[in-house]
């Protein structure tokens, strides 16, 4: 069964149809790229899979349930988590409380017990320090264990924000534009994440504009342009393609040549 | 915390007559409320401009059941919080979807409905003019003088702070500062929002009542001026003077918001100006509150 | 229609026309500052009781007027310098409360420079009532009416046919846009709150002989004034004013043929059930969010 199936999904804002009829499936284990030019909607269409936007049309489908129209915290109670391209970092908290609170699914919810601290729930309190610390230290961020959130650098702050998505223990990752406004050296960093992700058996649907980033990782690329899904394939399906390189790699291409 | 303690037991030695022990005990019982609003407004971050409608309904709630149909203070406490807690969750369903400015004001329009019923009400409430309230009193064993309500206010404040210190550290907590960080980044971690806001908004409406039944039992007699909108803005105030996102904040607020117009007597008529003047005053050089303030100035950039 | 029914009509529709202009006043600084401008209760009060004062005090009742309504827009000149611009980019909650202290310092400054006690103005054109199907009418009534509505109309022509007034327009839609033209943002945000005390002021004394006036006479009236604005919809002018007079009815209405001891609770519960079903009040907009 696909972990996450999107069936003629559409999401309109007024009369702007933002996407319209994109159908995919992504299996488990795999990484799947979602590219395509600026406004092709795809930060659009990740926030319809993990439940911030309710679609026009279409159906959402998380490992054969059906999620279609469900609150953002019901997708992630299913196994979703996501990063975000513009951050949705608690610059509120510390680092280490920001990946503590990925773990949200994990733990206890009720008012009461945490007002009345017992010992149990001290024991929880310290195994999800030390896991939240664990995962900084695999995402690289075991520098910053101590620090406040807004003490991080952007590029760290991108990383936080995979580690918090991890801490949910997902089963299928939302990566929004992980590389965007990272250095080349850094962008290295996240492909190595994204590979080592991959090696432990995560799914991965990444939306990316760096073709270098996208072509290494990816098992299959999903092309958007307008709303629509344009092409769907390996990498060297999609690079040849046509369509795709005269809407959207084309350009690319070029710039790398240069 | 064990600093909070050790001034609350050493207090009293200071005190000389009655009327110190009497402003320790309002400065505690705002302290308490304080302590919960501040889980709603700084923690949380959301607003309530009509906290004081929950004091004044488990205010009027003690009174009215141990006055007027004779039941015993102690379950009067418990069906008058009960009471309140219900309308919180009943109000706050609707209320909490709303965000900024029109959650303030629909809070605001709430408490003062509260206040217009206690008014109104006056066969029930005794109207403007207020009702007596019977004292305090365990099987047959009366809550009476300063000293002992001394105690017992200190005792719920410590474990007012206590309670809320733990739920800040915890998955709960963690939530809801989230929710307060990024709240659509809270959501996608699965943090129920809705669900969330509405249980700290329901229990700052129970530290508000529970502080408003103790009030009312102290006092002998309470008045719908403790549920008004004025009541509601002076805890605000506080929380917000005393630090947002810091509970000792909120104790360091209510204690000197409380303080303040007892000093303030002494400008007489000036004292509405006086107050005024502060609120402005606060807000304008020192948005941040009180103590997140002073701790920065000591120590060089302190923790938040 | 009954003479009852006609009654409570036209009183709803007086006191909705002050509403209105208290409305507007909100809704002015709201749409250059979306500041909730907390204090607009106290310029009404500034306007009635400067006022009678000064009628008091041996000033003929225009030339009174005249220097109430300055008087009060040069507070509300002063609010904006010396409390929401040092503020500018608070919190909702910081600026709230920055609101609410001016408006209980300037209650605090009324009962120095004034007292505490009640006291009515003389109406503008005698008391002697009008009668009209059956329900009666006091003159003061008609200028109430008749004032907002020319004060509707001189906003309308000021807001669509002066370079100022469509300053001020520009800025509530989009504040950066307005200030890369070249609209002086600043002076755009003293003109609004002037704009807005000199309206409030007006309604005060406009009110002043029917309701009387007093220290305290702005916290309900300013709460009420916003409850109307949010019916409208916060932000738009036009809202206010329909807002301000259907919370007149309403309220007159129910006060009439519900319950007369709930009068005052009735504009909060029209807030609450608005906030709740109709958020964006009955001409406002909608907005969504982006992520």
């Amino acid at each position: 069964m696909s972990l996450l199936v999107a069936e003629g999904l559409s999401k309109a804002f007024g009369g702007v149809h933002a996407v319209e009829e994109v159908s995919f499936a992504v299996e488990p284990g795999a990484v799947v790229s979602i590219i395509g030019p600026n406004g092709a909607g795809k930060t659009t269409l990740l926030n319809l899979l993990c439940g911030i936007y309710r679609p026009s049309a279409g159906r959402i489908l998380v490992e054969g349930r059906d999620l279609t129209g469900r609150p953002p915290h019901e997708f992630a109670a299913a196994g979703v988590a996501r990063t975000f391209q513009n951050l949705q970092v608690f610059f509120n908290m510390t680092a280490l409380e920001n990946v503590m609170v990925g773990r949200h699914r994990h733990e206890r919810r009720s008012l009461a017990a945490a007002m009345l601290r017992p010992p149990a729930l001290a024991r929880e309190e310290r195994a999800a320090r030390a896991e939240a610390a664990e995962l900084m230290r695999f995402v690289g961020l075991a520098d910053w264990l101590e620090a406040p959130a807004d003490a991080l650098p952007y590029g760290a702050l991108k990383r936080l924000e995979i580690a918090r998505a991890l801490a949910a223990r997902p089963k299928v990752l939302l990566l929004d534009e992980p590389a965007a406004g990272l250095n080349p050296v850094e962008t290295q960093e996240v492909n190595a994440l994204i590979t080592r992700l991959a090696a432990r058996g995560i799914t991965v649907l990444l939306v990316e504009h760096n073709m270098r980033l996208v072509m290494d990782v990816s098992d299959r690329i999903v092309v958007l342009d307008y709303g629509r899904k344009l092409a769907e394939g390996g990498a060297a399906e999609v690079r040849a393609d046509p369509r795709v390189i005269e809407a959207y790699l084309g350009a690319e291409e070029e710039a790398d040549a240069a | 915390m064990g600093a909070l303690a050790l001034v609350l037991a050493a207090a009293p030695f200071a005190f000389t007559n009655n009327y110190h022990y009497e402003i320790a005990i309002l400065v505690m019982l705002n302290a308490v409320t304080c302590v919960g609003l501040n889980l709603l407004i700084g923690y949380a971050g959301q607003i309530s401009l009509g906290h004081a409608g929950f004091f004044g309904l488990g205010a009027y709630g003690s009174a009215i059941l141990t006055a007027r149909y004779g039941w015993p203070p102690l379950a009067a406490l418990a069906a008058a919080t009960a009471g309140t807690a219900l309308v919180a969750y009943v109000v706050g369903r609707p209320i909490l979807r709303l965000k900024g400015h029109y959650l303030a004001m629909a809070t605001l329009g709430m408490g003062i409905i509260i206040s217009i019923i206690l008014v109104t009400e006056e066969r029930f409430t005794g109207g403007p003019d207020g009702m007596s309230v019977p004292p305090f009193a365990v099987a047959g064993f009366a809550l009476a003088g300063e000293r002992a309500w001394y105690a017992v206010c200190a005792a719920m404040l410590v474990a007012a702070v206590w309670l809320a210190l733990n739920l800040i550290d915890s998955p709960a907590g963690r939530a809801l500062r989230a929710l307060h960080g990024a709240e659509i980044g809270a959501q996608v971690s699965g943090v129920d929002a809705a669900r969330a806001k509405l249980a700290v908004f329901v229990l700052s409406a129970v530290f508000a009542s529970v502080a408003g039944s103790a009030a009312a039992h102290y006092a002998g007699f309470i008045t719908p001026a403790k549920a008004g909108f004025f009541h509601s803005i002076e805890l605000v105030t506080m929380v917000v003077f005393g630090g947002m996102a810091s509970t000792f904040g909120a104790v360091a607020g209510a204690a000197a918001l409380t303080l303040l117009p007892q000093l303030l007597t002494v400008f007489k008529e000036y004292e509405m100006v006086m107050m005024g003047a502060v609120m402005m005053g606060t807000m304008i050089f020192m948005p941040k509150g009180l103590v997140p303030t002073l701790a920065a100035r000591f120590a060089g950039g302190g923790r938040r | 229609m009954s003479a009852e029914f006609l009654q409570f009509l036209l009183a709803g529709l007086t006191a909705g026309a002050i509403y209105a202009l208290v409305a507007l006043g909100f809704t002015i600084i709201y749409n250059a500052s979306h500041v909730i401008n907390f204090a607009q209760g106290e310029f009404v009060m500034i306007g009635g009781m400067t006022t009678v004062s000064l009628a008091a005090a041996g000033l003929p009742l225009p030339a009174a007027i005249a220097a109430a309504v300055l008087a009060a827009a040069a507070v509300g000149l002063a609010l904006e310098k010396f409390a929401v611009e040092p503020a500018r980019g608070a919190s909702v909650v910081t600026l709230i409360i920055i609101t609410i202290g001016a408006s209980i310092l300037l209650r605090g400054l009324a009962t120095l420079v004034w007292d505490k006690k009640i006291h009515a103005l003389k109406p503008f054109s005698g008391d002697a009532p009008i009668r009209i199907g059956g329900a009666t009418l006091a003159p003061q009534s008609l200028w109430v009416l008749g004032v907002t509505l020319v004060i509707v109309l001189l906003l309308a022509w000021f807001f669509n046919r002066t370079l100022l007034g469509k300053a001020l327009l520009a800025t509530s839609h989009n504040r950066l846009a307005a200030q890369l033209v070249g609209i002086n943002v600043r002076r755009v945000l003293l003109v609004s709150f002037g704009l807005s005390a000199a309206l409030g002021a007006i309604a005060g004394i406009l009110t002043a002989p029917i309701t009387f006036t007093s220290w305290d006479v702005g916290i309900m009236l300013g709460l009420k004034g916003f409850a109307a604005a949010i019916l409208g919809g916060l932000g738009s002018g036009p809202g206010a004013i329909v807002g301000g007079l259907a919370l007149g009815i309403v309220e007159a209405m129910g006060a009439g043929y519900v319950s007369s001891a709930y009068k005052d609770a009735i504009a909060f519960v029209v807030l609450l059930a608005v906030l709740f079903f109709l958020p964006g009040g009955l001409l406002g907009r909608r907005g969504a969010e982006r992520v």
